[in-house]
């Protein structure tokens, strides 16, 4: 429970056996009377059973879905087990679960609300033609939602009963389409997002790349991408 | 005449490898009516290939051969589209799938816990 809301973490995780200990116990930690749902999207390593040492519900896919395809589940686990809210954070331990309150707070008012880097709080960086990419998608975006969205890409959300239901019988899998393509379809069918500053933690395991060629062809793909759910319906 | 014979022969055998696929229920029906409407039309075209030249003419086309190697092109673009289309909705079905299958699993595990949670403080 979270203000009196029956509250489900979804983490999405992809051979996260390093992290995924901590990340739960600190969630667990953080917010006593919450249930954490770890999908295991396919991993090769022992994800699903060090998630399961660290007290967490396990959700094991047979095969790599992506991560749209392991929070699809998600949503169908949270719409069947009738919980008020869903929140997704993320495996590596960048997100801080201490915002969790804050984020559901804001349900009150709001359908989906997403916790949001660049936006006051926290110090992270982006340079070069990734940092194009959030420009344009967040310019996009933000029309769309008819709200100040910073950091499209975050995966740190929350979503109420509405959204949840919208989520479980359709969350496209494809690249990129977990978030971006989410909110144009969230945006296009009423629902009111908000996003909340939060600050960002370094990862505890992985490392993100810094190649400027994967950059660019992130711009692209983003572009693609953002064009493609705006034309859809 | 030797072209003939060869093109001929081509039809033929693909004739024979579609029918033998579907007499050994290897392709689905839906799949092979296609093939086999394609080789009835393709194989007289491949034994009389000055069949098409009057249509060819009709729309500015210099020969009927050239009109069916263009036409020719254009069905295997279609097939190809409709291919990844079926590839896509077989996705679409295997991913809804794994997601019964893993929400499943989660229930079994989560009642077998339970059970030997039970058992563990009546014992």
């Amino acid at each position: 429970m979270v203000n009196g809301k029956r509250t489900l973490i979804i983490i999405p995780a992809l051979n996260e056996s390093g992290s995924i200990a901590d990340v739960v116990g600190e969630v667990r930690g953080e917010l006593p009377g919450v249930d954490v749902l770890v999908v295991d999207d396919g991993s090769t390593d022992r994800t699903a059973d060090v998630a399961a040492a660290a007290g967490a519900r396990v959700a094991k896919l047979p095969y790599n879905l992506g991560v749209g395809g392991a929070m699809r589940l998600g949503y169908r686990y949270a719409r069947d087990n009738n919980y008020d809210v869903a929140i997704q954070i993320d495996a590596d331990g960048q997100h801080d679960p201490r915002y969790v309150p804050k984020l559901v707070d804001l349900l009150d008012d709001n359908d989906l609300v997403i916790g949001a880097r660049f936006a006051g709080e926290g110090d992270y960086n982006v340079r070069g033609p990734r940092r194009w990419a959030m420009v344009m998608l967040s310019a996009v975006l933000s029309r769309v939602a008819r709200t100040k969205l910073t950091d499209t890409t975050s995966g740190f959300r929350a979503a109420n009963r509405r959204v949840i239901e919208m989520f479980a019988g359709w969350y496209p899998a494809e690249y990129l389409g977990d978030t971006v393509e989410t909110l144009v379809h969230t945006a296009r069918r009423g629902f009111r997002i908000r996003q909340v500053p939060v600050a960002m933690r370094k990862r505890m395991a992985g490392t993100p790349s810094h190649s400027p060629a994967k950059a660019m062809i992130y711009l692209g793909r983003a572009f693609a991408v953002l064009t493609l759910a705006l034309i859809r319906r | 005449m030797k072209l003939t014979l060869v093109t001929g022969l081509t039809g033929l055998l693909l004739l024979g490898t579609i029918v033998e696929l579907l007499r050994r229920r290897q392709l689905r029906e839906k799949y092979g009516m296609l093939w086999l409407a394609v080789l009835i039309i393709v194989i007289p075209l491949s034994l009389f290939p000055r069949l098409l030249d009057n249509v060819a003419e009709l729309l500015g086309v210099a020969s009927g051969v050239s009109l069916v190697l263009f036409l020719g092109i254009v069905f295997l673009l279609l097939v190809c589209v409709h291919l990844s289309w079926e590839v896509s909705a077989l996705e679409e079905e295997t991913r809804t799938l794994a997601e019964d299958f893993a929400l499943l699993r989660a229930q079994i595990d989560a009642d077998r816990a339970a059970r030997d949670e039970l058992v563990s403080t009546d014992g």
